[in-house]
């Protein structure tokens, strides 16, 4: 992938010629309700249009406004879109944290700050450049109420002036931003952006090494949040029934579903809607609906987190055993409420893969870029009618929000897939069918749906106690050939979710493991490892589960594997253990990162490191 | 050659049916059990009707009366849920099929405690559904606890008395909206009949609150939801008839002594005046009535209320008339000229 980079300065300030082009992380370190939001997707998106690289990642709390919020901008010539844990260049508009977040700073980062905070006394070793906000804002807005939230964009301007971003793609990142119907909006926030720039040019020389040039590495991209490409993967998978129950950071997948199914699945005859969106009154009626609307024959889904998943549990243990189709979307985040509802992790995947009572086990489909959550939408909704199941879609808190440069969604060609249905002509036919029989030795059986215009389509639906023909049973050898059935569905679902990406490295002894968002913090550390250390590793993404043998066989070939989890117990590894033999398990390695931030290639490429004993 | 006797005509409905294709599996409750004798008003109803059976979705939670749909109509879906959770899974399958008649067989623990939450949302989205609720106070299937619509000072088998106040899924219903709110007795068949046909014929949600005896853990003295108990306290509202849309109803009403209500589908609701006269288009006098019955012991017993013009939860949602299941791919997956625009919106 790289072949150099260029190390941030270590030895103080202001070396000459040691600059870092387009290979450096911004972080602006704001209040929630600031209108801060606005202004950092500008800055992201001017230097994307710029043909850099990007990416960008909201750390907020979990409040509406007054707590501090940090936006983290990586540029990357590399093509590294993963967290950077170095920090270059530090935006410090909020008072309380100032002072922390300058200190955490590496030595010869850059500083922009709001004057009267005096933060060039803390250190001798960084570039400061104090912006006097509040005399540069009065002037261009008049209006004083809106001053607070016009004020973020001066920053843009002095930012833009010192890592030579251009202006007229600040503006244009404006004016999209805002869109058409709010241009007076856009032209007050464009006053303050050439406030700050003009300011900039006439106060400051740069010193710092960090600065942007036009490359051509997005042309045709998107930019877009894994919440929304799922939601737009939803509606081109058909789905026509959604209920769901607002819950962070999952809310946004639903409500940006709502604008498109409004724009683009009402009849275009009678205008009237081709779907259902209901909010629920809480995440256990949510999956009732969907579980409901999935057995009267509908493509249902659901979006929630993981306590959301929690209430749902026990419904989603009879949709096991009454083998009913619906998708469930859960963008993980830390634990409970209250506290870090706002951060990411990948807390759900042990829990899901085994959520309910009695023997169950779901599948799970784990994209780790919006382009997935678009495709894998369309295979998940395939898939749970294809075998008759809940399906979990499991995205996390970083690719849902956080926005993404994605390249443009490819419209789904195959047809959909609504799985083994009679219809009455089927019936007529047949003379009669056993709901739960495996007739096709994939153990699914046919189903019929509510309605259908036949005496004999009728069966009735319960949870574990029931025969092939949907009888109610209590008989030791029909709830055991029931649920050895369902063992086996399970099996041949191994090569039916999305399988792994697999990429070998030459000569290498170890290999990591990793699944979801982690995949950019191991790329990256792929390349540290292989560059620095000269260690070769090889990678496998797991993109859902069930697991098949390839990841048995991309263990045995190595002699150490590193499994990479974003949670404290190693989920993912845990996962492995169940099915893996002792002799294999004995090669895994545990790779974790659990701070609510999403994971980074330098935490794991030291880790690795340390656990190797290099 | 003999002659044969030819075997007097089958019995059937408007649509050529015999009532045992309205008949479920053979019960299991316990002889004697309220519940049965909703089931069998059940199929007297559906099969008077004329409903096809392969119309009707059937649906309960858990507990003994949430079993009571393998009892009837045999020849519709059923689906058996969790405890306390029926009207979500109704909720969503209504929305996947709206042609579908929904019923669904509850009861007091699966609805007024397990359950109380999604009831209530239920009758505040006004969903399309037969709602019963087998109500006789007490866990049969756990074995005898109390529900939460147990009587203050009713006792258990063993003695124990209940000390909190009853809900009223009546006086629930009508605070929370319901659309259609009754009353009534399994003892009291001609009534139920009534009632449930009624329900049939309203197209939001009816809420049906049967006292329906457990023979086994409540059926003794100090159970105020005994057979006897009700023998004595129960105090109709009214007389009813109803009336189907499908027949001749040019029959004179003799002035001030019968209302008649004209249900959604056009069939009539005929109600005869006992010792008061009771309008059930006022939900304010409706629960008046229920507050002064129980003051005085009595269980108040009719259609207590009922409202054609609310709209119901498909309607409100401006939904297509068609089956969402079964919508085409060209109805559910918009062009590839959309997601080309999306695209381009994105970039």
């Amino acid at each position: 992938m790289s072949t150099l980079e260029v190390s941030p300065a270590s030895s103080g300030p202001g070396q000459a010629g040691q600059f870092l082009v387009n290979d450096f992380s911004i972080q602006v370190a704001t209040v929630n309700g600031s209108g801060s939001q606005t202004a950092n997707t500008v800055l992201m998106r001017a230097i994307f249009q710029m043909g850099i690289p990007v990416s960008g990642k909201n750390m907020f709390p979990s409040n509406i406004a007054g707590l501090p919020t940090w936006f983290t901008i990586r540029a990357s010539k590399y093509g590294y879109i993963g967290r950077r844990k170095e920090i270059d260049f530090l935006v410090a508009m909020n008072p309380e944290t100032a002072r922390e977040d300058v200190m955490k700073l590496d030595s010869g980062a850059a500083v922009v700050y709001d004057e009267p905070l005096k933060l060039s006394e803390l250190r001798g070793d960084l570039h400061f450049y104090p912006v006097p906000f509040d005399k540069l804002v009065a002037p261009v807005c008049p209006e004083p109420k809106l001053r607070k939230l016009v004020r973020n964009m001066i920053y843009d301007g002095v930012v833009a002036n010192l890592l030579s971003i251009e202006m007229p793609e600040i503006r244009k990142a404006l004016v999209k931003q805002f869109g058409p119907k709010k241009a007076k909006a856009a032209d007050l926030n464009w006053g303050a952006c050439q406030a700050g720039f003009d300011y900039a040019s006439r106060t400051f020389t740069k010193s710092d090494p960090c600065r942007v040039e036009r490359m051509n590495l997005t042309g045709g991209k998107i930019i877009i949040d894994g919440n929304a490409a799922c939601a737009l993967g939803a509606m081109f998978a058909g789905c026509t029934v959604v209920t769901w129950y607002p819950i962070t950071p999952s809310s946004s997948l639903v409500e940006t579903m709502i604008g498109y199914m409004r724009r683009f699945r009402h009849d275009p005859e009678t205008g009237k809607a081709n779907y259902a969106i209901v909010q629920a009154e809480d995440e256990i009626a949510s999956i009732g609906m969907a579980l409901g609307a999935g057995w009267a024959g509908a493509r249902s889904m659901t979006a929630t987190s993981g306590p959301g998943v929690s209430l749902m549990s026990e419904f989603i243990g009879l949709g096991y055993y009454a083998e009913l189709p619906t998708v469930i979307y859960d963008v993980e985040r830390v634990g409970p409420s209250t506290g870090l509802p706002t951060r990411t992790a990948q807390g759900d995947l042990l829990k899901n893969a085994l959520l309910s009572h009695g023997d169950t086990r779901h599948p799970m489909f784990i994209p780790a870029s919006p382009e997935e959550c678009f495709t894998m939408s369309s295979e998940a909704f395939d898939f749970a009618e294809k075998f008759q199941t809940p399906v979990f879609v499991m995205t996390d808190l970083d690719l849902g929000m956080n926005n993404w440069m994605a390249d443009p969604f490819t419209y789904p060609e195959k047809p959909l897939d609504r799985g083994k249905v009679l219809s009455a002509e089927d019936l007529d036919r047949l003379g009669g069918f056993a709901r739960y029989r495996d007739i096709d030795g994939d153990g699914v059986g046919y189903r019929t749906l509510p309605g259908t215009n036949h005496p004999t389509a009728a069966y009735f639906t319960r949870g574990s106690g029931h025969n092939d023909k949907a009888q109610y049973t209590e008989r030791e050898d029909d709830y055991v050939n029931n649920v050895d059935r369902l063992s086996h569905k399970f099996d041949v679902m191994r090569r039916s979710v999305p399988q792994p990406y697999v990429h070998f490295a030459e000569g290498a002894k170890i290999g990591f493991i990793a699944a979801g968002t982690s995949d950019y913090a191991v790329r990256e550390s792929c390349d540290q490892l292989q560059r620095e250390r000269g260690i070769p590793v090889s990678y496998m993404r797991i993109r859902g589960y069930p697991f098949n043998d390839q990841l048995d066989d991309f263990i045995r070939r190595h002699e150490r594997v590193y499994v990479v989890d974003q949670n404290r117990d190693a989920q993912l590894l845990c996962l492995m253990k169940l099915d893996l033999g002792t002799e294999l398990v004995a090669k895994l390695r545990s790779v974790r990162y659990y701070s609510g931030l999403p994971i980074d290639a330098r935490s794991v490429t030291e880790d690795v490191i340390q656990q190797e004993g290099k | 050659m003999g002659t044969t006797a030819t075997p007097p005509p089958k019995k059937v409905n408007r649509l050529g049916l015999e009532v045992v294709q309205y008949k479920g599996g053979k019960t299991t409750l316990c002889a004697g059990c309220g519940h049965n004798a909703v089931s069998e008003r059940i199929v007297e109803c559906f099969y008077d009707m004329g409903i096809q059976p392969w119309t009707v979705a059937k649906f309960s939670g858990i507990g003994c009366s949430s079993k009571s749909p393998a009892y009837f109509l045999g020849l519709s879906h059923g689906f058996n849920g969790v405890h306390g959770r029926m009207p979500a899974v109704a909720t969503g399958a209504l929305l996947a099929n709206r042609q579908l008649m929904g019923i669904g067989v509850t009861g007091d623990g699966d609805t007024a405690s397990i359950g109380l939450g999604q009831f209530m949302h239920l009758v505040r989205r006004n969903i399309p559904l037969i709602y019963i609720i087998e109500n006789n106070g007490v866990y049969g299937l756990t074995k005898g606890q109390f529900s939460a619509t147990a009587d203050v000072g009713s006792t258990l088998k063993t003695g124990t008395s209940n000390d909190l106040p009853p809900f009223d899924c009546c006086a629930l219903a009508l605070e929370w909206g319901a659309t259609f709110v009754a009353r009534s007795f399994s003892g009291d068949k001609k009534q139920l009949q009534a009632i449930v046909k009624a329900a049939i014929a309203h197209k939001g949600l009816s809420v049906i609150d049967v006292i329906s005896p457990c023979v086994t853990f409540n059926d003794h003295a100090g159970s105020t939801k005994s057979y006897s108990y009700m023998k004595d306290h129960e105090q109709a509202l009214h007389d009813l008839d109803f009336v189907p849309y499908y027949e001749d109803i040019a029959v004179e009403i003799p002035e001030g002594e019968v209302r008649d209500v004209e249900m959604h589908d056009g069939s009539h609701l005929r109600i005869r005046k006992l010792d008061r006269d009771y309008d059930p288009t006022q939900k304010l006098a409706a629960l008046a009535a229920l507050g002064e019955s129980q003051a005085k012991n009595e269980v108040l017993t009719g259609v207590l209320y009922v409202d054609t013009g609310k709209p119901n939860f498909l309607e409100i949602l401006h939904m297509t008339e068609e089956t969402l299941a079964t919508l085409p791919e060209s109805k559910t997956r918009p062009p590839r000229s959309v997601l080309d625009q999306v695209m381009e919106e994105l970039r």
